[in-house]
């Protein structure tokens, strides 16, 4: 087991140096680093000399090691456009974006295990019919285009819900968190159902399926020949066998959930990282870019080796071959 | 009463088709005594698994049981509510299925499938629940039962696992044992161990046993009786010498050809020509009559009643006259 999880560790770090690679090739040459930073008036001495400090006449896999080690050790360079450095802007928004995904894997979770499970238990029910219609606009409909009817039903007809913004916010040890106010938890319903709609759906689908699939196989038959009750067979036997599948699914969605939130933290201006990234884009603004870009693939990465442990623990015939 | 534990009477199981409704089992009747080890064989698709799961109300849509009667030590149990029936299973009637690689939950070990079956039919603690299935596993042979209790199913070999799945089917002492052709997946040199725990294990605690197999050999070596079934219809049921010897049914008769133990070693098997009608469009007369050598004109045409020969009873027309044919 430990073995298992050092090569997957192994793995990790590879994929991120690729990342870095392309992170840092964006950097380098997407226009002249020196140029972003300097006035027109800078004098050619001050640029070479600015240029130097930078280590941008080093050799190139030095520079490319030197931003390597500094994005490891969190820092990403100096915002083009704010001239504050990166870290510190990625920081303040961070905790946005976190709260807003997190929200949104759960409201996921909560929703669409259930929704799978009925639908797979109850196939001729009227609520699996509405379930199952749930899930096709779901999977069909844009994000931005969910978002919006959201907006139109809850925040410019029944006026209920805002429609933009985080709300109050209350800040602890540096995280500001919307999840402590009244008006910050209304702010986050909106955006976290148009975030998580389509990873329920997919969770739904998937809970479904497997679900499906399981109760048809012998274990369950044998189970249902001992005596034991329906709750124990499907909740016990059938719901616990699917789970490997839905944490493996739901784990790596967590990643695009962070990485798609661009599209609803648009709709909604909520003030996260995928607002920043965008703003980013507009201005040029490169090291924001290549931040925003290592940090994605750090979630996914980091996220990737979790889901693999978890695997592992959660399914005997894996925990044992490994051990 | 007498002795009788379980009486089946023209039972019938339709499955509803995209082509139409397929009598899967047709007016099966027998009845089986206590302690009495009954073989069920006929070839794959005959419906002897249908009318195992029948006799224990596991029947899933889109099939039915029609129509028929199931009595067991008296209580008919064919119409129960399904939490009734859920209770007697496992509790006075156990299963043990074909495969145990999937017989068994993969994520939970043999200790908490074992201990979860006894409390459900058994009010004890989990203590003594534990030390039951201790009992249980050592009883069907797995050597340091109390250290393997806590092992999980992939851990042990086909053989092993078909012992617990066989300990679980046993939980609750049931009176009525159905193993559906335990010993189909398993190696040839544990298949006459697992039958002789199953039989031992039955016979210790005095329950009976509808024995589903297609090997002879296994029935000539287990059962008391032997019922032939096919196409899900009854063809010849006696005392397992008597069929074995003197078998009567035609398709007994070649059946009876096929098996290696009984015909002289090196001999081929004899197989019977052509197959088995499938259900949807089983011929208006005797199913078996397209691949029978003695088929007559009344056998293409009318279905042959079950008739007394003997210790047996055959389904044939050639039985009109008794034991006539040689
Ligand atoms: N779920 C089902 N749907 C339709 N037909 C079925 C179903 N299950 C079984 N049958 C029919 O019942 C017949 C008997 O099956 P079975 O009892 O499993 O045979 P066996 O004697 O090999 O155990 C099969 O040939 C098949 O046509
Ligand atoms: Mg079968």
């Amino acid at each position: 087991m430990l073995a298992f999880i050092i090569k997957r560790f192994v793995q990790s770090i590879v994929v991120m140096l690729v990342v870095g690679l392309i992170a840092f090739v964006m950097f380098r040459f997407v226009g002249d680093p020196v140029d972003q930073m300097v006035g027109l008036e800078t004098s050619i001495e001050d640029r070479e000399r600015l240029r130097e400090t930078l280590g941008l006449n080093a050799p190139l896999p030095m520079q490319y090691w030197n931003f390597i080690s500094s994005a490891a050790m969190g820092d990403f360079g100096t915002s083009y456009q704010f001239k504050r450095p990166v870290a510190d802007m990625l920081g303040d928004r961070l905790p946005a974006t976190l709260e807003l995904a997190l929200v949104s894997a759960i409201f996921a979770l909560c929703a669409g295990i259930p929704m799978g499970v009925f639908t797979a238990l109850y196939k001729d029910s009227v609520l699996t019919k509405l379930f199952q219609a749930i899930s096709l606009v779901g999977i069909s409909l844009p994000t931005f285009l969910i978002g919006i009817l959201l907006i139109y039903v809850f925040s410019v007809q029944l006026q209920k819900l805002p429609s933009f913004g985080r709300g109050e916010v209350v800040d602890i040890a540096g995280w500001s968190t919307g999840l402590l106010t009244v008006s910050g938890l209304k702010a986050l319903i909106l955006p976290a159902i148009t975030l998580g709609l389509f990873q329920m759906t997919l969770i739904m689908r998937l809970v479904r399926s497997e679900m499906m699939e399981i109760l048809r196989s012998d274990f369950i038959k044998f189970a249902r020949a001992r005596g034991l009750t329906p709750r124990a067979v499907h909740f016990g036997h059938a719901l616990k066998n699917t789970m490997i599948p839905v944490i493996t699914i739901t784990g790596l969605q967590l990643g695009s959930i962070i990485a798609f939130a661009i599209i609803t933290e648009t709709v909604f201006q909520w003030p996260g990282i995928g607002l920043m990234f965008l703003q980013a884009v507009q201005d040029v603004d490169v090291p924001i870019m290549a931040a925003y870009l290592l940090m994605i693939a750090f979630l996914f990465v980091f996220i990737n080796l979790i889901v693999d442990i978890l695997y592992v623990v959660v399914d005997p015939r894996i925990r044992i071959e490994k051990a | 009463m007498s002795d009788t534990l379980l009486g089946v009477k023209d039972l019938v199981v339709e499955f509803s088709t995209r082509r139409g409704i397929l009598t899967a089992v047709d007016k099966v009747s027998f009845d089986l005594e206590r302690g009495e080890v009954l073989g069920l064989v006929g070839e794959s698709g005959a419906g002897k698994s249908i009318t195992g799961s029948a006799i224990v109300g596991l029947i899933d849509p889109p099939g039915r049981i029609a129509a028929g009667t199931v009595h067991l030590a008296g209580q008919r149990i064919d119409n129960l509510p399904s939490e009734k029936m859920r209770r007697i299973r496992g509790d006075k009637i156990g299963m043990v299925f074909q495969d145990p690689l999937t017989s068994l939950n993969p994520l939970y070990t043999v200790a908490k499938q074992l201990v979860q079956t006894i409390l459900t039919h058994k009010d004890i603690s989990k203590k003594q629940a534990r030390d039951r299935a201790i009992e249980l596993l050592d009883k069907v042979g797995i050597p340091a039962a109390d250290l393997r209790i806590d092992d999980y199913p992939h851990q042990f070999s086909g053989g092993m696992r078909q012992r617990v799945v066989i300990a679980l089917a046993l939980c609750a002492d049931p009176e009525l044992i159905i193993a559906d052709e335990p010993t189909t997946a398993l190696d040839v040199s544990v298949q006459s161990q697992i039958v002789g725990v199953l039989k031992k294990m039955c016979s210790e605690h005095g329950a009976s046993v509808i024995l589903i197999t297609h090997d002879m050999g296994v029935i000539a070596e287990a059962a008391d009786r032997v019922a032939v079934l096919y196409s899900g219809r009854m063809a010849e049921i006696g005392p397992v010498r008597d069929v074995i010897k003197h078998p009567q049914h035609p398709y007994t008769k070649g059946l009876m050809g096929s098996i290696p133990t009984i015909t002289q070693e090196g001999d081929r098997l004899t197989q019977i020509p052509g197959s088995m009608p499938r259900l949807t469009d089983r011929p208006p007369g005797c199913a078996f009559a397209p691949r029978c050598e003695m088929a007559m004109d009344v056998c293409r045409q009318n279905h042959p009643e079950e008739k007394d020969v003997g210790t047996a009873r055959v389904a044939c027309h050639l039985m009109r006259k008794e034991g006539a044919v040689a």
